[in-house]
């Protein structure tokens, strides 16, 4: 039996759209490497898929009561007068509340469990890493490890990573699609996220707030390997020379350049607190701001104060 | 085509009137000062925020003076009570009490204004100024936008009394004092929790 | 002497900024000739430039919203063709500092300066003459928040020209928005532009709610008002409650710009996550001040066309008061990423969901309003369907992000922007839209063209579902917001869709621009029943079209809900009462010379043109005690009088 033209038409449509949405199936937010990921997705669809089932059905009502109720259409009984019914006020304010205590309690739990600042829970030694936000890349710091890297995360696999994070201008956020979770990093403050990634691969992490001319390229690559790789990157970057003590950091904070990867051999101690503090400290000069910043610099002249 | 003016059955001399100019005016000039309360309320939380945020530098135990505030306060709460009497003179149709109230009104704002802009003076002749740090900054802001409503106050008291002068208790007049008096007795309930969470709490408790 | 204004000024290195300005000044230049040549000098500045009718009002902020709407689509399109092109890393046409100008002036415009006039623009002509009053209550400060508007958005489009706009996204978040991160003039024109504007919108709060509480007719309490008027209400309250604080925390960051002080600043103490706290506790009820209104229109649109009354008209006020209410209660659903705590978080994320429960019950409440109807598909109803099919997917997935652990993934990313066009343009501008065809009628006299208005809107709605489906599954797949250009390939088919989208949006504006210049072209023959053409049920259309300036000779009494519709069911000759004498504002250039004041003043301080901003302040007090001086701002319309305008009205109409 062949179905009518118009359902074979949406029938087709649907299918066109879900291949489409495949490509969703295939990188970024529903393709989880690691639990926070993987409980965030599964909160996701726990909330869209009830949701899904109830709007689906009004949408329908919507278009199938707009064409039946039709002017034209003899057959469809006319109520001119009808404009409460008890039955369906009770109806109409009860399923958007029991939809909502269901929604609410996924909320206040997930908000819970998945908490960043929550440290997440294995067997292993976390591995910790300092994250400094600057314009427009991202500065790695191991203390435990006492190396540095710019725009590149490594991190073995199945271990808690600890971040803690700042930035050194504006606000930025952290995010690894894959991994889920994002933390804003803000200039003075600290904030927190627990990260794990259960396979390995290479995952790209982006900054999600805007913060100037070059955010666009401000991303960065996680490497998450086995303990031997991981091991092997920090000693990698060990034979790398430089060292990151707090004038480098300034000098490298204060450059306002995009891309490429930098490797610190050697910190010192205190370098996040050196980070946070001088994030605070008054501008250097009045309106700090290179040509950079200014783009076309169009509209330069003497900045007041 | 008039199914329109007569269906509508429209009876001018037994419906309820509508209200009134000043009624209407009052009500309006009202909303907008509930409006202004939540502009302050803006700047208090703002205050509250940054109460501790003093960079290092002097905070309000350091900086304020109880005598002064309390000579403000005096001044700010005796002007609302003159501008009281001033209303009570208005509805009497007094013109001399309402002179008199209005212009008691107008000297004490104006010394509570002085003794305010000597105390900002002061404070950023020892480098406690609004630059100094972010308490700084909300303190200067609130303060002053409190002190900006009261100068804008007082201009508008000024071209009041010299239309007064002229013309009398017209309507538009007693319209135009109405909404006056409502300003003036706002700022002051404005002035009390800016003396009591500001230079009380901040001070002195 | 011109503080940092020099000829540097001007962007004479930017081709598509020159060419947008050479077409701008010419078209300008092209109005003024032609309303010289035309010798209407006079008449545009006594019929609009000093009225203070409501309806002249209402017209000139419908008619600002449309042009900035041209403004604020160039932006978006443009936005489209650059991501379309920048795949691989290539740079496309437009680099990062005028890009970030172009989402900044998109986001500001569309809301600021397209949404918020045409909807207060509807509320001003409606919203009278529905309750059965003569003006709004305060006619005068009626026009002089209007062009208070008017005079932020010639800022605003100054700044195309002449400097630069903020490079900070619409919200403009500190640090980045502090002098040391943006030394230029942009954000100055990004704060004053709607500082200015806010005032004005303020005022015009104010003045309607008393409007609203004090001035509707005789036996018309409160619940026989109709729906869009209670909407109204309640979103002049939300106005009234929130923009005080959009200009206490611009005037911080003014502080922190002009005076050094450190409200947002990274050092002396500034706290920027406080900036974000406050502009969001204006920005979420802002959204519901948009939508409020719009959801009026539906009520309205779906109730006339239906031949029905609204189904639960109860409910519907209820549930618009609660929405009122519970909208204070949710900002912080814009920032769960910022590092609150779960507790905070949680909380929140329960605010949030629970404001779908009216919003649910209203899209119900529409659904049987349609249920034992006769519909007619007019553009109006095709507008409101729409909406309720795009609306609906839009607050669902709202209340997806609503739930923390899904923003973390979904924050700032294409999910986030598709969400709140979804919204937005299935919910406020679907509205504007069904609403402003819906009453054009009444304002103007004659209908606009129907089948050019239904092809615009399946422009639009396709349009729109191209443009912005894409974009849920670009967040899934982890782009973010603002990016000028790309590495990733696999996202550049959904950009190319998205841009579709756009050029049949594009269309369908083109199809409006066309609709409007036809209907007018052909209003001899649209102008049949153009009093009261959709048969509808409220008290605006038992006036004339246009209404007389005075609205109504006789002030009606009401008796009822839907108060026209049970006048004509039972349409009884009634004996014809004897006018009285109706007071009429009399017109006012206060509100122009105000704006006039304004643009001054607020290019000076943009400028730090000192004596520029002093000049206007004076001004603009002269102005003040000026007006104050005359207290006699009415005249009376003698019942003579009013008896001959209405036997002209009548047969006119």
């Amino acid at each position: 039996m062949r179905l009518p033209n118009w359902p074979r038409a949406a029938l087709k449509t649907s299918i066109a759209i879900a291949c489409a949405s495949l490509s969703a199936c295939e990188e970024g937010v529903l393709v989880p490497k690691g639990p926070v990921g993987a409980q965030e997705k599964q909160l996701l669809l726990e909330a869209l898929i009830p949701m899904l089932m109830v709007i689906t059905p009004i949408i329908l009502l919507t278009l199938w009561f707009a064409w039946w109720f039709r002017a034209s259409n003899a057959r469809a009984k006319y109520r001119p007068r009808w404009e409460y019914s008890g039955h369906i006020e009770f109806s109409i304010w009860m399923i958007p509340l029991l939809i909502i205590l269901f929604l609410g309690t996924l909320a206040w739990v997930g908000a819970h469990q998945l908490d960043p600042y929550r440290p997440l829970v294995s067997s292993r030694k976390p591995v910790r890493v300092e994250v400094v936000a600057m314009d427009w890349r991202w500065l790695f710091i191991y203390p435990d490890q006492g190396v540095a890297s710019v725009n590149e995360l490594a991190i073995p696999t199945g271990t808690p990573i600890s971040l803690q994070l700042t930035s050194a201008t504006v606000m930025d956020s952290f995010f690894v699609p894959e991994l889920g979770g994002q933390i804003y990093a803000m200039p003075g403050m600290e904030t927190k996220l627990s990260l794990l990634a259960d396979q390995a691969g290479s995952y790209r992490g982006i900054s999600a707030q805007f913060s100037g001319d070059g955010f666009s390229d401000m991303h960065f690559q996680v490497l998450a390997t086995d303990d031997k790789a991981f091991n092997a990157w920090v000693d990698h970057v060990k034979a790398a020379g430089t060292r990151l003590d707090d004038a480098a950091y300034n000098q490298l904070a204060s450059e306002r350049s995009t891309g490429g990867t930098l490797y610190y051999a050697s910190i010192t101690n205190d370098l996040f607190a050196h980070a946070m503090d001088i994030a605070t400290r008054r501008p250097s000069t009045a309106g700090a701001a290179s040509p950079a910043h200014a783009g076309a610099m169009l509209t330069a002249g003497p900045t007041e104060h | 085509m008039s199914v329109d003016a007569t269906a509508l059955d429209s009876y001018p001399e037994e419906s309820q009137p509508l209200p009134t100019r000043q009624h209407l005016t009052g009500f309006g000039f009202y909303i907008y000062l509930l409006s202004d309360g939540i502009l302050f309320a803006a700047l208090f939380a703002a205050f509250a925020v940054l109460r501790g945020a003093t960079d290092g530098g002097p905070d309000s135990h350091a900086l304020f003076s109880a005598r002064n505030a309390f000579i403000e306060t005096a001044c700010l709460l005796t002007s609302s009570f003159t501008c009281g009497i001033a209303m009570l003179a208005c509805d009497r149709r007094n013109r001399f009490m309402a002179l008199v109230g209005f212009l008691v009104t107008a000297v004490l704002g104006v010394m509570f204004l002085t003794l305010e802009v000597r105390e900002f003076a002061a404070l950023i002749a020892q480098g406690a100024g609004p630059d100094r740090s972010a308490f700084l900054s909300s303190f200067f802001t609130l303060v002053s936008t409190h002190g900006i409503h009261v100068t804008c106050g007082l201009l508008w008291l000024t071209v009041l009394l010299v239309q007064f002068l002229g013309r009398g208790f017209t309507p538009a007049m007693v319209r135009r004092f109405l909404c006056f008096s409502l300003f003036w007795h706002v700022l002051d309930v404005v002035w009390i929790a800016i003396f009591t969470f500001v230079y009380l709490m901040g001070g002195y408790l | 002497m011109f503080g940092k204004l020099t000829l540097q000024a001007i962007p004479f290195d930017q081709p598509i900024i020159m060419g947008t300005c050479m077409v701008l000044i010419i078209g300008i230049l092209a109005i003024l000739g032609l309303i010289t040549y035309k010798q209407k000098w006079q008449w545009l500045w006594t019929e609009w430039l000093t009225t203070v009718d409501h309806k002249r009002i209402g017209i000139m902020y419908t008619l600002l919203a449309m042009v900035m709407l041209l403004r604020g689509f160039s932006d978006a399109i443009m936005m489209r063709s650059q991501q379309a092109l920048a795949s691989g890393n290539a740079r496309g046409f437009l680099p990062p500092e005028h890009y970030d100008q172009i989402f900044s002036a998109h986001g500001t415009i569309m809301i600021f300066f397209m949404a918020m006039p045409f909807v207060v623009g509807l509320m001003n002509f409606v919203v009278p003459l529905q309750i059965g009053a003569r003006d709004v209550a305060f006619p005068v400060l009626n026009s002089v928040s209007f062009w208070l508007t008017a005079a932020g958005s010639l800022l605003i489009n100054i700044s195309l020209g002449v400097g630069e706009f903020a490079r900070t996204g619409w919200l403009a978040y500190p640090p980045l928005s502090e002098l040391s991160f943006s030394p230029g003039v942009g954000v100055d024109y990004y704060l004053w532009s709607l500082q200015i504007a806010g005032v004005g919108t303020l005022l015009s709060g104010v003045n309607l709610i008393t409007t609203i509480l004090k001035l509707r007719a005789p036996g018309m309490t409160l619940s026989r008002m109709p729906v869009f008027s209670w909407t109204a209400l309640a979103a002049n309250m939300l106005i009234v409650a929130a923009f005080p604080v959009l200009t206490a925390t611009f005037a911080m960051l003014i502080a922190d710009r002009y005076l050094g002080m450190h409200f947002f600043t990274n050092d002396g103490g500034g706290n920027p996550m406080m900036y974000i706290n406050l502009i969001w506790a204006w920005g979420h009820p802002e959204v519901y001040i948009l939508i409020l209104p719009a959801f009026g229109v539906f009520s309205e649109v779906i109730a006339t066309f239906s031949r029905k009354p609204l189904f639960g008209y109860r409910s519907m006020v209820v549930a618009t008061m609660a929405i009122t209410l519970l909208a204070f209660t949710t900002w912080l659903h814009h920032f769960f990423t910022m590092g609150s705590g779960a507790d905070v978080n949680g909380f929140f994320g329960i605010t949030t969901m629970v404001i779908a429960i009216p919003t649910g019950v209203k899209i119900f409440n529409w659904l049987f309003t349609i249920y034992g109807g006769r519909i007619r598909f007019t553009s109006p109803v095709l507008w409101t369907i729409g909406f309720m099919v795009t609306f609906t997917i839009g607050g669902m997935t709202g209340v997806l992000m609503a739930v923390p652990p899904a923003d973390f993934v979904l924050h700032n990313s294409l999910f986030l922007i598709a969400h709140f066009h979804n919204v937005i343009i299935g919910g406020v501008v679907f509205g504007c839209f069904a609403g402003l065809t819906y009453w054009f009628p009444k304002a103007f006299g004659f209908r606009l063209h129907e089948g050019l208005g239904k092809a615009a809107f399946w422009c639009w709605f396709i349009g729109f579902y191209l443009a912005f489906m894409p974009l849920y599954v670009l967040g899934f797949m982890g782009m973010t917001r603002r990016m000028n250009h790309y590495d990733d390939p696999a996202w550049l088919p959904y950009l190319l869709v998205a841009e579709c989208g756009a050029v049949f949006i594009l269309i369908g504006i083109l199809l409006q621009i066309t609709q409007l210049v036809w209907s007018i072209h052909k209003r001899d023959e649209l102008s049949k029943d153009a009093r009261d053409p959709w048969d509808a049920r409220t008290l605006e259309w038992s006036t004339t079209s246009p209404p007389p300036a005075y609205n109504f000779a006789l002030l009606p009494k009401v008796e009822g809900l839907d108060a026209y519709w049970e006048a004509k069911q039972g349409a009884e000759a009634s004996p014809q009462k004897a006018y009285e004498p109706i007071e009429i504002p009399k017109n006012s250039g206060l509100g122009f010379m105000v704006s006039f004041f304004a643009v001054i003043g607020g290019f000076g301080m943009i400028w730090h043109i000192w004596w520029m901003g002093i000049v206007a302040l004076l001004g603009f007090i002269a102005l003040l005690i000026g007006r104050s001086w005359d207290e006699h701002d009415e005249y009376e319309l003698m019942p003579s009088d009013i008896a001959r305008l209405e036997r002209a009205g009548v047969h006119a109409s």
